[in-house]
């Protein structure tokens, strides 16, 4: 696959100016891209004024959590880099484990390379962290910061030190861990209070969590050979995929209060979410079935052959797989999920999108049209977020489908 | 079948239960689950159209209904082009260009399209000039922050079928050159210039149809005047704003699916379009985008469905479609569950038609090949 190395020269030729008209499109596409390139950096370093959104860093982050609370959002992002460093601990030692099994061991790469590595994979959130450091204006961040990465780095070490035996009480960490962050930073403030970043987190990870059984049944169910249950799970299904999510919000918002107890009514945060759970259910649903259908039929018929009964056969080894196969297409719909909170700006939620829009009206700011940069940095939050996420789904997918079958 | 049975009467057990409490709420709140809102008046204007406030509730539902066709016809021809452009700029062997192509899709696609909605209508549309100093390029475009104005054709009063006439006997008789020209070409080998003489029947006849009829189609061009803008095809900043992003956004979900589709012909049918000479271009145009288009059209459809379904992003700029008028008349005393209802049966309806006239041309498609 590898060829030899060209020289700038040959390079150029060879990607630039090919044929004549390759070289009119390179002229053409230099002074189109040139400029944008040249508007974007002018803008960016030199017209725009982010007083705005420095004034305002933490509001667009947290909203407005209460100050002297807000060692719990410390807390629990230690807690999830040291969770997240010992996975990837464990992990990569099973995978050392595994390779030297298949007389291909990994060798261990130098310090420089592996810093590297990850740099090239994370970027964009690196870049990200350290416009924010710079942006802040107390240095308490930057402790923070640090925190974090040590937490990061120690929870890898240790993960790296276990024996690889520990499994199971591992993988449980990580889903067990919003259960208890969610009601920790709930504490001090109740639902319907959150705001900024923290509550575009919240309201794509709650609803995804809840969405998922909700989906599991509908897609078990439109496979079922229950006619009723096929039918109506076929109805909903394609019923939450016809219709629009802002339909749904604002119903949520005003319609869905009808449907309750009037001493039984849920705050907004939850009704919200109850939107987003059911509408991501229907294609989290569709993305099982998927699923399901991937798996060969052999696995059935063999696990019939063992005489496993139907309910521990899904469970045991048909939806195994099937999930497996599908994690790129759910972290897919995760990521749409993130990207559709911002649709709570509609109700007027204090999430990062309304944050950006309403700090314009500050005192110190109004009237100096500067929608562009509190609106680019909101944007630029969601495209981390959006893009790191979607290179991860690329890479766990090249590797399922490395050795899948 | 008792599982069937149990899971069943949940269910129905369930749905009793929002039954009664919807009906419970409704009496306690005393707004009414009937439908007879529909025939009263609306009370409230529709800002770009010609909408009375004493007109009724279903005629703004269907003014809406128009509005959010406008901009989903528009915006998924535009997005299709834009996007099929795209898609075939990102396998460029262009180095800078495919680079380009991708950094965009890459930028689009991960910011949430509400973001965008925001940014093209608060930052782009609102920052235009005022009326009066509005920016201009005579004849040809306007742009200020009420009014975007492009040239447009009218068709003269009355004579609609006869443009329309002409029209259909010019694409005929192109049709038929084309044809002719490319029998030829198949008996001869001789290059028969099949486009060049169709093109050229087409442009004669119609020409030839217009003189006879007197010019019975004119266009018109944005004429600018102390700020007041006639003639031409006039847009509001709303709109403008709406269907820049829904383009902006779907065209680098259509760049991805149409890259993907491309990348699935085998290369064996370029390598023999190559094999027989034909230049880049027919290559992609005659050989490689008929065979990509048609895995691609699943994926489009379901790419023009979400065009479809969230120009109701609208509410948040005030743009009157479906979605925002439903939310206008419900701040108007209409009722908000019945309204609701209504709103999700109609976008319903629109998904379905749009899946089922891509159903169609899928099976059109699909014909021939197997």
């Amino acid at each position: 696959m590898s060829t030899a190395p060209m020289s700038p020269a040959t390079w150029v030729r060879h990607n630039l100016f090919r044929n004549r008209r390759d070289a009119i499109t390179t002229v053409i596409a230099a002074v189109v891209v040139g400029w944008v390139v040249f508007q974007t950096l002018r803008f960016v370093f030199g017209t725009a004024r982010w007083e705005v959104v420095r004034a305002n860093l933490t509001l667009f982050l947290v909203g407005r959590y209460p100050a002297d609370e807000q060692w719990r959002i410390v807390a629990v992002l230690i807690a999830a880099a040291a969770v997240a460093g010992l996975v990837t601990g464990v992990l990569t030692k099973r995978r050392r484990r595994a390779a030297i099994a298949d007389d291909a061991p990994l060798p261990p790469l130098p310090f420089a390379r592996r810093l590297g590595l990850i740099g090239a994979r994370y970027w964009p959130a690196l870049v990200l962290l350290l416009v924010l450091l710079l942006l802040a204006r107390t240095s308490t961040p930057w402790v923070v910061a640090g925190a974090v990465i040590v937490a990061a780095v120690v929870g890898r070490l240790v993960g790296g030190a276990l024996p690889p035996k520990v499994g199971i009480v591992l993988y449980a960490l990580p889903v067990v861990l919003p259960f208890v962050a969610l009601p920790f930073l709930t504490g001090p403030l109740g639902w319907d209070d959150w705001g900024g970043m923290m509550l575009t987190i919240l309201l794509a990870t709650v609803s995804m969590i809840a969405c998922f059984p909700l989906g599991l049944l509908l897609a078990l169910g439109r496979r079922s050979t229950l006619p009723a249950l096929r039918g109506l799970s076929i109805g909903v299904i394609e019923f939450f995929r016809g219709v629009p999510l802002v339909a749904l919000v604002l119903m949520s918002d005003v319609g869905l209060g009808f449907f309750f107890p009037r001493d039984a009514l849920p705050g907004r945060v939850v009704r919200v979410t109850i939107a987003f759970t059911i509408f991501t259910a229907a294609y989290v649903a569709e993305i099982v079935r998927g699923g399901l259908q991937s798996v060969p039929r052999g696995q059935t018929e063999a696990a019939q052959a063992l005489g496993l009964p139907p309910v521990r056969m899904m469970a045991l080894v048909v939806l195994p797989q099937a999930l497996r196969n599908v994690i790129p297409a759910l972290v897919g719909q995760f990521i749409s999920l993130f990207k559709d909170t911002t649709l709570v700006f509609i109700i007027g939620f204090l999430d990062v999108l309304s944050v950006a829009d309403n700090v314009i009206q500050q005192p110190d700011f109004r009237g100096q049209g500067l929608f562009a940069e509190s609106l680019v940095f909101a944007a630029a939050l969601f495209w981390v977020g959006a893009y790191t996420l979607s290179r991860e789904s690329q890479r766990i997918e090249r590797r399922l489908g490395v050795g899948s079958r | 079948m008792f599982f069937q049975a149990a899971v069943l009467a949940a269910v129905a057990a369930f749905g009793l239960w929002l039954a009664g409490n919807l009906r419970a709420n409704s009496e306690a709140t005393n707004i009414p689950l009937s439908y007879d809102y529909l025939g009263q008046p609306a009370r409230f204007p529709i800002a770009g159209s010609s909408f009375r406030i004493e007109q009724n509730v279903r005629s703004a539902i269907i003014v809406g209904v128009g509005n959010t066709a406008r901009v989903a016809v528009v915006g998924i021809v535009a997005a299709t082009l834009i996007g099929t452009l795209i898609g075939i700029a990102r396998l460029s062997t262009n180095w800078l260009v495919s680079k380009a192509a991708k950094t965009y899709v890459e930028l689009v696609r991960n910011v949430p399209l509400l973001v965008i909605i925001i940014f093209s209508y608060k930052a782009l549309f609102l920052q235009l000039p005022r009326p009066q100093e509005a920016t201009r390029i005579e004849g040809l475009l306007v742009l200020s922050v009420r009014d975007i104005a492009v040239p447009w054709s009218r068709v003269a009063e009355g004579k609609a079928p006869a443009v329309l006439g002409v029209l259909v006997v010019a694409g005929l008789a192109a049709w038929l050159v084309a044809r002719w020209r490319r029998s030829v070409f198949d008996r001869t080998g001789q290059p028969a210039r099949a486009g060049v003489a169709s093109t050229a029947a087409f442009v004669v006849i119609t020409a030839a149809g217009f003189v006879a009829l007197g010019g019975p189609v004119d266009v018109t061009s944005p004429q600018f005047d102390e700020g007041v803008v006639s003639g031409g095809i006039r847009m509001s900043p709303e709109y403008a704003a709406l269907l820049f992003a829904l383009v902006l956004y779907t065209s680098s979900h259509i760049a991805e699916i149409v890259r993907g589709s491309i990348q699935a012909i085998p290369k064996g049918q370029t390598e023999a379009a190559t094999a027989l000479a034909l230049a880049p271009g027919q290559r992609m145009r005659l050989v490689v985008l008929p065979q990509a288009m048609r895995i691609a059209l699943p994926a489009l459809t379901n790419q023009y469905l979400n065009l479809t379904k969230n120009s109701s992003l609208a509410v948040a700029i005030s743009y009157f479609e479906l979605t925002n008028i439903t939310k206008l008349s419900i701040a108007n005393r209409s009722p908000a569950v019945p309204s609701y209802g209504l709103l999700l049966v109609l976008y319903l309806a629109l998904s379905l038609t749009i899946a089922g006239i891509t159903n169609l041309v899928n099976r059109r498609l699909a014909v021939g090949d197997r």
